[in-house]
Formats: C-alpha cells, sequence, structure tokens
C-alpha cells in the first residue's frame, strides 16, 4: 500500500529534487562564472554567460602547467597504492598467518597508530624525513604515504585474510609452491573485493591531500593538484576568471574517477567505514 | 652469514645433548630460519617505511615539545614544562583556538548528522530520482577540503552579494568572511556540505539493513511513519549512528584544509582552528618547540576520543 507511488510521495520527490539542486547551486556558480569574462563575473555574478568561452581555461591551463601537476598528482596516487597493496598485503597476510606474539605486537602496533592525527606528527617527521633524504622527491612523499596509509590498509586486509581458509594454500605448499608463490598465486587474487575498497579509499585521500606534499616538496615543479591550485589562489587573489577555472580543473579528473567507479566508491566506503 | 653460524651452533648444542634427534632438530632449526627470512620479506618493507614515517616523529616529537627547538638552528635545548605553561597561562590564541574548535566540533557533529540521516531517509523513499539524488548529496565530499573551501570562498565572497542584490535579503548582503561569527558558520556550511553525503551513504546502508517484515508488521498494526520511524527504525540504525558521530568528532576536530582555503583564520585569527594555530605556530612563526607542546595536547584530546570511541562500540557489541 504504501510502497506506490502516491501523491504525498510526489511532494516529498518535489523537496528532494529542490534540495539535490540546492546542493549543486555552488556547483553552478564556479561553472558558470568560469566561461565569463572577468567585468562580467563581477557585474552578472548570478547569471548564465552571455556568450561561452573558454578562454579562462586556457590561460589557467597554461599558467598552472597543467600537464605537469596532474601527471604529478598521477604519478604520487598511483605509485602510492601500488607500494600500499603490495607491502600491505604481505605483511597482512604474514601476520594472520604467522601465529606468534610478534605478529600481534606488530599489528597492535599499526592499528593503535592509527589514532595519531597527522598534525601532531608533521613538525618532527620534516626532520626525520630531511635526515632521511626523503624531501623535495615525489619518491620520498610516496614513500611517506607508504608509511601513514600502512595503518588502515594493514588493518583491512588483516581482517578479510582472516576469514581465507588455509586449506588452499596447504594443498599449494604441498605442491612445492613457495610461501611467495603461494601468497602471489592463491592468495593475492582472493583478496579482489577489499583491494578495490582500498585502493579508492587511498586514492581519494592521496589526490585531495594538501598539507602533507605542501610540506615535503618545495620545488614548483613537483606541486601537485591541490598545491598548484593554492598557490595560483594566492598568487591570483581575487582574480576570479582564472581562479574559479583553475578550480574546475582541479575537480574534473575527481568527476571523472568518480563516474567510472561509482558503485565500487559506494561499496568502499560502506565497508570501510564500519570496520 | 651470521645467522647461518648460529644456526649450526645451535645445531651442534643440539647433537651433543642427544644424538638420536639430531636430524629433525637440524630441520626444525633450518625451518625456523627459514621462516623468520620469510616472515622479515613479507612484513619488513612496510614496517620500515612506517618506523621512519610514523613512530620515530611520533616519539622524537614527544621530546621536542619538552624544548626550545626553533627549527632552523640546531641548538635544542631541555625547557621541562615551559611550553605547556606558556600555552596555558599566556598563550590566548591557543585556548581561543582550542575553545572555537571544541564548538565547531559539536555544531559540526550534529549538523552533519542531522542532515545526512535526513537525506538517507530521504533517498530510501519509492523516488524517481532517488539514484540521481545519492549521487547529487554525495558528490562534495570527492573533492578535498582546500578546494571547497576555495569554492565556497567565491560563493559567500560574489554569489552572496550578488543574491543579496537580486533578492534584498539581508542575510546574503553581509560579507559572510568579514566577520568572526559568520566566518565561523561559512566553516561550519562548507564541512556539512562536504560531509553530510558521506555520512548519509553510511545511513543508507544501515537503513536497509532494518528488516521490512517488522516495518510491515507495525504498519499492519496501525503504527504511522513517525512512530514507525521513532520506534523501529532509529533504534535498529543505532550502531550506525554511533559510527557516524565518531567518524564525525574525529574529521571535525582535525579540520585544516577547509579552514586554510576559506578563511585562512581570518579575520584577525578569529576563524583559527587547532590544527591551523599548530601549523602557524611551527612554519610560519617557527616556534617548533612550543608547536610541538600544542600537537602533543592536540595528539592526548585526538586519542581519549577515539579511546571512548572503541571502547563504546565494544561494549555495544558485547550487548548485542
Amino acid at each position: 500500500m504504501e510502497n506506490k507511488y502516491t501523491g504525498k510521495t510526489f511532494i516529498v520527490e518535489i523537496l528532494a529534487v529542490l534540495l539535490g539542486l540546492l546542493f549543486l547551486v555552488p556547483f553552478y556558480y564556479v561553472i558558470s562564472n568560469s566561461l565569463k569574462p572577468f567585468a562580467e563575473i563581477l557585474t552578472n555574478t548570478s547569471a548564465l554567460p552571455k556568450v561561452f568561452q573558454f578562454e579562462n581555461y586556457v590561460n589557467a591551463f597554461e599558467k598552472l602547467n597543467y600537464l605537469k601537476v596532474f601527471s604529478n598528482s598521477l604519478i604520487v596516487t598511483v605509485a602510492s597504492n601500488v607500494v600500499l597493496v603490495v607491502f600491505c598485503s604481505m605483511a597482512a597476510y604474514m601476520l594472520v598467518r604467522t601465529k606468534k606474539k610478534i605478529s600481534n605486537i606488530i599489528f597492535m602496533t599499526f592499528v593503535a597508530a592509527m589514532i595519531i592525527p597527522f598534525q601532531s606528527i608533521m613538525i618532527p617527521l620534516i626532520k626525520t624525513a630531511g635526515t632521511f633524504g626523503l624531501l623535495n622527491s615525489i619518491w620520498g612523499l610516496v614513500i611517506m604515504y607508504l608509511g601513514f596509509g600502512s595503518g588502515m590498509t594493514i588493518f583491512l586486509y588483516h581482517g578479510f585474510i582472516k576469514g581465507i581458509p588455509k586449506e588452499l594454500e596447504e594443498a599449494a605448499i604441498i605442491d612445492g609452491c613457495s610461501r611467495f608463490g603461494v601468497f602471489w598465486r592463491i592468495v593475492f587474487p582472493l583478496l579482489r573485493p577489499i583491494t578495490v575498497t582500498i585502493v579508492i579509499l587511498n586514492s581519494l585521500w592521496i589526490w585531495n591531500d594538501f598539507l602533507l606534499p605542501s610540506l615535503v616538496l618545495q620545488n614548483p615543479e613537483l606541486r601537485t593538484v591541490p598545491l598548484a591550485t593554492f598557490f595560483f589562489f594566492g598568487q591570483y587573489t581575487k582574480q576570479w576568471d582564472l581562479a574559479l577555472a583553475a578550480l574546475i580543473l582541479g575537480i574534473i579528473p575527481l568527476l571523472i574517477f568518480f563516474f567510472s567507479m561509482q558503485r565500487h566508491i559506494i561499496k568502499g566506503i560502506t565497508s570501510g567505514s564500519i570496520k | 652469514m651470521n645467522s647461518q653460524t648460529k644456526a649450526t651452533n645451535l645445531q651442534g648444542g643440539a647433537l651433543q645433548k642427544n644424538t638420536n634427534v639430531s636430524k629433525p632438530v637440524s630441520m626444525a632449526s633450518k625451518k625456523k630460519w627459514k621462516d623468520a627470512g620469510l616472515f622479515t620479506l613479507f612484513v619488513g618493507p612496510v614496517l620500515l617505511a612506517f618506523t621512519i614515517i610514523v613512530l620515530i616523529p611520533f616519539f622524537t616529537g614527544i621530546y621536542y615539545a619538552f624544548t626550545d627547538w626553533n627549527g632552523v638552528t640546531g641548538n635544542i635545548n631541555w625547557v621541562g614544562f615551559d611550553n605547556f605553561k606558556y600555552l596555558f597561562t599566556e598563550d590566548k590564541q591557543f585556548q581561543a583556538s582550542f575553545l572555537l574548535t571544541a564548538k565547531y566540533t559539536v555544531v559540526a557533529i550534529i549538523l552533519t548528522n542531522v542532515i545526512g540521516f535526513a537525506l538517507a531517509i530521504l533517498v530510501t523513499q519509492m523516488l524517481k530520482t532517488r539514484n540521481i539524488l545519492r549521487t547529487v548529496f554525495f558528490m562534495p565530499n570527492l573533492i578535498g577540503g582546500l578546494l571547497l573551501g576555495f569554492i565556497w570562498q567565491f560563493i559567500f565572497v560574489k554569489g552572496f552579494a550578488s543574491i543579496g542584490q537580486i533578492t534584498g535579503i539581508p542575510l546574503f548582503e553581509m560579507a559572510w568572511l568579514g566577520d568572526a561569527k559568520t566566518a565561523f558558520w561559512g566553516i561550519v556550511i562548507v564541512s556539512v556540505w562536504q560531509g553530510a553525503g558521506y555520512i548519509m551513504i553510511i545511513y543508507i546502508a544501515a537503513l536497509q539493513n532494518v528488516p521490512q517484515e517488522i516495518v510491515e508488521a507495525a504498519r499492519i498494526d496501525g503504527a504511522n511513519r513517525w512512530q514507525i520511524l521513532r520506534h523501529i527504525t532509529i533504534p535498529m540504525v543505532a550502531p550506525a549512528v554511533t559510527i557516524c558521530l565518531f567518524l564525525t568528532t574525529a574529521s571535525s576536530f582535525k579540520i585544516f584544509d577547509a579552514n586554510l582555503s576559506l578563511t585562512n583564520g581570518g579575520p584577525f585569527k578569529s576563524t583559527e582552528m587547532l590544527a591551523l594555530n599548530i601549523y602557524t605556530e611551527a612554519f610560519v612563526n617557527n616556534r617548533y618547540g612550543i608547536g610541538e607542546a600544542k600537537a602533543l595536547i592536540f595528539f592526548i584530546v585526538v586519542a581519549a576520543i577515539t579511546v571512548i570511541q572503541v571502547m563504546y562500540t565494544k561494549k555495544k557489541e558485547v550487548e548485542s
């Protein structure tokens, strides 16, 4: 009875759509104004552009050095994901399968460290990272993401691997497969669902992260998208025509990622938060 | 090399004691070393990165909190509790930031959860547009706090002014970011706009786990929508409420990006939250020792919140 589409539902639907539009208003303002010349932004902020012109984008694209910063972000995100998935899945597997006190101590250390907020260790981190030569380098940054992401990644893998029966691996070992081979050929493919979740959560975090790269990367050539946007805003304060186009250029990769993986993202967030 | 010699020594010892079992013992000890090697190969790399990136800075950080380190010179002197004394007696900005962050956290938790829950209820109705609405409400969450802050800077400065001009509503004619009170609410609006969709996703999952038979049975017994919500739905999603409350607590308390890009603590440092205050102390004022003392207090508060959360959820799990 209640599950039919009634007049009441229609009213709810209209209200919901209005609320949805309200959520989109900021996007409308940014997109429509990014297509206007500067003077028109100042005089006609709320209206649609009189003429759609993409000049702001061309300018922002060049001034941001967009291709460079985009590929920096891409390299950092992809490389960090690879090292996180490879090393954390291996570690979690060994920690689950080795029934010793030391495994438990190491696992608990990783989990406990998850509560340390980044801001409370960023100051000494810069000193330690300097000692180990990790500053001002994309690869240093990747190693840092391995360190900071390891807690949650190992935690999620650990929980998942505990549910995988040991019998398969034992059979393979009897057949002469090494432990290394067992892990990569038999266990790792079984981890696919949790790997997808982990990659999505880590990608959104790393792509959007501002504070860590801002402390690590001083060389302008190495800047990631959020860093470049930040400096761009500082340099072109109140030059809204360029700034808005730069913002949209920063958002587009995220939207493409979202719409191509929407189902996985929603699932990943649900399972990632509940654990 | 070393480990091999050690292994042979062990074997030798075993040999002397009992020659009969020498073979199995030597095999067992060989296996033991092989296992230790494998363990190191699998766990070592990430443990090494974790130690350098998290553990060493964490422990040296505790030490720096008791020094006058300025980050530039290598001259670091032990000052005992002086930094903490300074924070609690003299550093008014730190105290103000702490209180502001606490206030902001409470406001953001309530609004994000209430709105997130309401959105979840809304998009689990039989609406034709429910899938697209879920996407719309979730979308701000994809974008990092830094870009969101910039987006809203434009909305508050130019968008609101324009809406005010057209409609004449005084609320939009104010300079939102130029006044301490409205700038605070500006940050709240941005974080709720970002966070509500995320919380909505978790509530949707919880709502879908409410057994329809119970809802149906209550309906047949004559319960109205509100009664069903109050007495069936809300108790059934209580575990998700706990999760969401603590998720929003931790993330609100740690707010940095949107704070930096929307107001940068202004006007006159009136919206400088704790994380930004620590950042400024260390990297702008170059007072690393005091900054680290703040960071230590920050850690203790966040850790306390998290420990209470874990204890609370564990207790709930046992009960149910």
